[in-house]
């Protein structure tokens, strides 16, 4: 079958989209970073179940535990934006609210990252 | 007849109603669900954590709602909705490879995921209670 695409589409591999696989890549990078830094999570999580407000505090305050719960917000939010946009892509048909859709999802998955990384930094810098 | 009732009347190709649901269809249908709700879960985890950052009363307060049995439905469920959405990657992971698309392998790793996410999340709270 004759290939319609010119040398240099071929070459540059963005598709009609021009973003190529740029989407599918992100997706799955946050993705492998996730895992380690969910298991993560969830050891602290669990660390500080019936925990007082002081030891809580102590443990959010390490500098180790900020960096990585840094790197879950980071991580979190950029793959759940992405998830999140495929969903609303796949579902929303009407071009307006389709667009609309993508915005709120990207300004809720920013507020979210924002607020955990402002509460991240103020306890690491000593609340 | 104008275009847009031309369009209307045109025959959809069979969709899911029609379709007997199988192990790998309804794993593939739980990974975006369970991704969605842990979506709006991380507002709970942003809450949790500005209460830590803003007061110890209002930490208090945040604290007690989820240790409430509502608190401890919901933390339950995001449990199982984050293993179930972790073993679900690692799934696709495997495929990213270009292994794993076996009929009868797929169905089985479908099963397995389902077995992981419901037994690691029970051992989880079985460690979050032992350790309290």
């Amino acid at each position: 079958m004759a290939d319609m695409r010119t040398p240099l589409g071929k070459v540059r591999g963005l598709g009609s989209a021009k973003e190529g696989t740029d989407h599918f890549w992100k997706q799955r990078l946050t993705a492998v970073a996730n895992v380690p830094l969910i298991l993560f999570l969830i050891w602290m999580v669990i660390s500080l179940v019936g925990a007082e407000y002081e030891e809580v505090v102590s443990t959010l305050s390490n500098p180790f535990v900020s960096l990585l719960l840094l790197g879950v917000i980071l991580s979190v939010c950029w793959h759940m934006k992405l998830g999140m946009q495929v969903v609303i892509e796949d579902y929303i048909h009407s071009e307006g609210s389709k667009i609309a859709f993508v915005i709120l999802n990207t300004f809720f998955c920013v507020s979210i990252g924002l607020a955990s990384a402002f509460a991240v930094l103020k306890l690491g810098f000593g609340g | 007849m104008s275009n847009i009732e031309l369009q209307d009347k045109r025959p959809l190709s069979p969709h899911l109603s029609i379709y007997k649901p199988i192990p790998t269809m309804v794993m593939s249908i739980m990974h975006r669900i369970t991704g969605v709700a842990l979506y709006f879960g991380t507002f709970l985890f942003a809450w949790w954590l500005f209460s830590a950052a803003a007061a110890p009363e209002y930490f208090a307060w945040v604290n007690a709602f989820f240790a409430s049995w509502l608190g401890r439905l919901i933390l339950f469920g995001y449990t199982w909705s984050l293993m179930h959405h972790l073993a679900g990657g690692l799934r696709h992971f495997l495929w990213d490879t270009g292994r794993g698309f076996d009929k009868h392998f797929s169905t089985r790793l479908a099963w397995a995921t389902l077995a992981f996410s419901v037994s690691s999340t029970i051992l989880l709270w079985i460690i979050a209670y032992a350790v309290r």
